[in-house]
């Protein structure tokens, strides 16, 4: 089996630095790590590798730095890393970057018989990626899948999906998309991790090595354009109540006693 | 161009009660930005069964609906529906498209916009036209800490996934009417290569927390199995369901039909409490529609206490006693 990974790096947002002026996030102080979707993905891809044979390249597109969640990949048991990286591939969109990666797949691993994707990151959330995957390199594909078997060539899957159980078919060569709930991610030792950081090779790609046409990939590639980010929270009361847990619940109910109470129904004032 | 009319067009999602909903919320919203550019609300129908739908929508407010009928379309096939709406909204060229955020138009809507080169905002909870006439979508990242705000000026159609529940639809009227352009299945459409094998209606279980007006939250700041179970007494003085996060799940203290968050449930109660959860990004993205959360937790700067409108900074174990107590105290019917 010839299995490919798509990984992405994403800041750790429990650990985000908030800029508590304008209650935006400082994304450039972020501590990187391996998006959990994704992670999961690739769970889900060493299983198959265990139990059928095969392996495992990993690919993901991002500053030079994502090369440490590429190490991590090998630590956890992936063979082989890929880095796209290239200014020009800054910025993409999901469909800039669901060619990209096609590109990349086609140059790296051609004759792969499953590309496995997380079924969404936790950054930009937009479950786009690998459906449009499915669609840049023509391979039938499922996204969300939770479990699977696979017999010979034949994947078989099952998900729920709008409050329906499916259980759904495909012939290989084709891609899905992992959510979080199955495949939970081994563990890897600090010392496995060290290995890979210290042995593993990480092969890096650009632009013209993966074949892409430059008017299709990165910022201008991309038929979105974001205006502005700002944070909900702004809007939010933002009461602090501090003290004793009797003293603040106190507080808490002269202060929103008729809201809550109107809420639940109850007189609470 | 064989259209010379401007129309905003909506997909008709209508598998189950809530894709049936999120459809008629976006007639309603979709007609309220058609008002803005002089365009026409168009739904748009594929299966077999579809009648019933093509008058819900009617009724809803839809001025025009094109409608596919064929066996073949009885089951949501993707590959074949990606296809076959390509091959309309390339004809008609709509001006802007627009699918419910669900788990089906996930898959759906970007597979569409691919085959389009359209630009495509997911899970939006804002939609809006600006001056120059342009889509702006606001779609949550970070697990709605933060909104952006995104056009595709140039793509053809603006599409936009809108995450259910965002918008009002207008209420069902017998008298309203609709043109219906019925439009015969093309024969050239690609074979389906994703077999179903099944598919069952999971029993409804766990809709209670969705649909709660009250949620108590829990996360591992509970402390202990034992202080988790008190929530439950919380709960039961408010007439609140429970809710866990993942590590909660993880460790046993609650089921994973508690679970909020990703994988888990979305969640929209009119208050929300939230007792020693830090605000995983896991968690968060399940609980942006949340309109008034309390969050209990003993670090000030946990992502959740600045996502809460009121953020007590005390033990959670201990201020959910001190609840239980005061609640009994005060709501003596």
């Amino acid at each position: 089996m010839k299995l490919v990974v798509c990984v992405k790096q994403v800041p750790m947002v429990s650990e985000l630095p908030w800029d508590a002026k304008t209650g935006t996030l400082k994304r450039e102080h972020a501590e990187g790590m391996m998006n959990p979707a994704c992670k999961h993905a690739l769970e889900a891809a060493i299983r198959i590798k265990e139990k059928h044979g095969g392996d495992i390249t990993v690919l993901s597109m991002g500053p030079s730095q994502a090369e440490e969640v590429l190490r991590e990949a090998l630590g956890m048991g992936a063979d082989r890393g890929v880095l796209l990286t290239s200014r020009r591939m800054a910025g993409a969109d999901t469909l800039a970057t669901s060619y990209t990666l096609a590109c990349a797949v086609r140059k790296v691993c051609p004759d792969f018989d499953l590309i496995l994707c997380g079924a969404h990151t936790s950054d930009s959330e937009t479950w786009q990626v690998g459906p449009q995957m499915m669609e840049e390199l023509d391979v039938p594909g499922v996204a969300c899948v939770e479990e699977f078997e696979l017999n010979c060539n034949i994947l078989r899957m099952k998900r729920e999906s709008d409050d329906f159980l499916e259980t759904l078919e495909m012939e290989l060569p084709g891609l899905i998309t992992v959510s979080t709930r199955h495949n939970i991610p081994r563990y890897v030792s600090f010392a496995g991790v060290e290995n890979a950081f210290d042995e593993g090779q990480i092969e890096v790609l650009d632009v013209e090595a993966i074949g892409a046409d430059p008017a299709r990939i990165g910022i201008g590639g991309s038929p979105t354009k974001i205006l502005s980010v700002y944070s909900p929270t702004a809007e939010k009361k933002g009461v602090l109540i501090k003290g004793s847990a009797k003293k603040a619940v106190e507080e808490l109910f002269d202060k929103f006693g008729d809201l809550l109470g109107g809420v639940i129904g109850k007189d609470l004032a | 161009m064989t259209n010379n009319r401007r129309e905003i067009w909506v997909f008709g999602d209508y598998r189950n009660y809530f894709q049936n909903r999120v459809t008629l919320q976006l007639i309603a919203k979709g007609k309220e930005l058609a008002a803005q550019t002089g365009a026409d609300l168009c739904a748009v129908v594929f299966g077999n069964d579809i009648d019933e739908w093509v008058w819900e929508y009617t009724c809803h407010g839809a001025d025009r609906i094109y409608i596919v009928k064929d066996e073949s379309l009885a089951q949501y096939k993707i590959e074949i529906y990606a296809a076959l709406l390509e091959r309309l909204a390339r004809e008609y060229e709509p001006d802007i498209l627009l699918i419910g955020a669900t788990a089906f138009g996930k898959e759906f809507a970007p597979r569409v916009a691919k085959r389009l080169g359209a630009g495509l905002s997911a899970d939006c909870i804002g939609l809006k036209i600006d001056k120059e006439e342009r889509l702006v979508a606001t779609a949550p990242a970070f697990g709605g800490n933060l909104l952006a705000d995104i056009v595709a000026p140039d793509s053809k159609p603006q599409m936009a996934t809108v995450r259910p529940g965002t918008f009002k639809e207008i209420p069902h009227n017998d008298n309203l009417d609709s043109e219906k352009i019925y439009i015969p299945l093309p024969d050239d459409l690609p074979e389906e290569r994703v077999r179903l094998i099944s598919s069952e209606k999971i029993p409804e279980r766990g809709v209670k927390l969705e649909n709660a007006r009250v949620v108590v939250c829990g996360g591992r700041g509970m402390g202990s199995k034992r202080k988790f179970r008190n929530l439950n007494e919380l709960a039961k003085l408010l007439g609140a369901e429970v809710g866990a996060t993942r590590p909660v799940v993880y460790s046993n203290w609650a089921s994973h039909d508690a679970l909020v968050g990703q994988a888990g449930k979305n969640i929209r109660p009119q208050a929300l409490f939230s007792f020693g959860i830090s605000g995983a990004i896991q968690h968060t993205a399940a609980i942006t529609d949340a309109d008034f959360i309390i969050a209990v937790n003993k670090n000030p700067n946990a992502t959740m206490m600045k996502m809460a409108d009121v953020a007590i900074v005390a033990d959670a174990g201990q201020v959910c006693n001190a609840l239980i107590k005061e609640l009994k105290k005060r709501a003596k019917d």
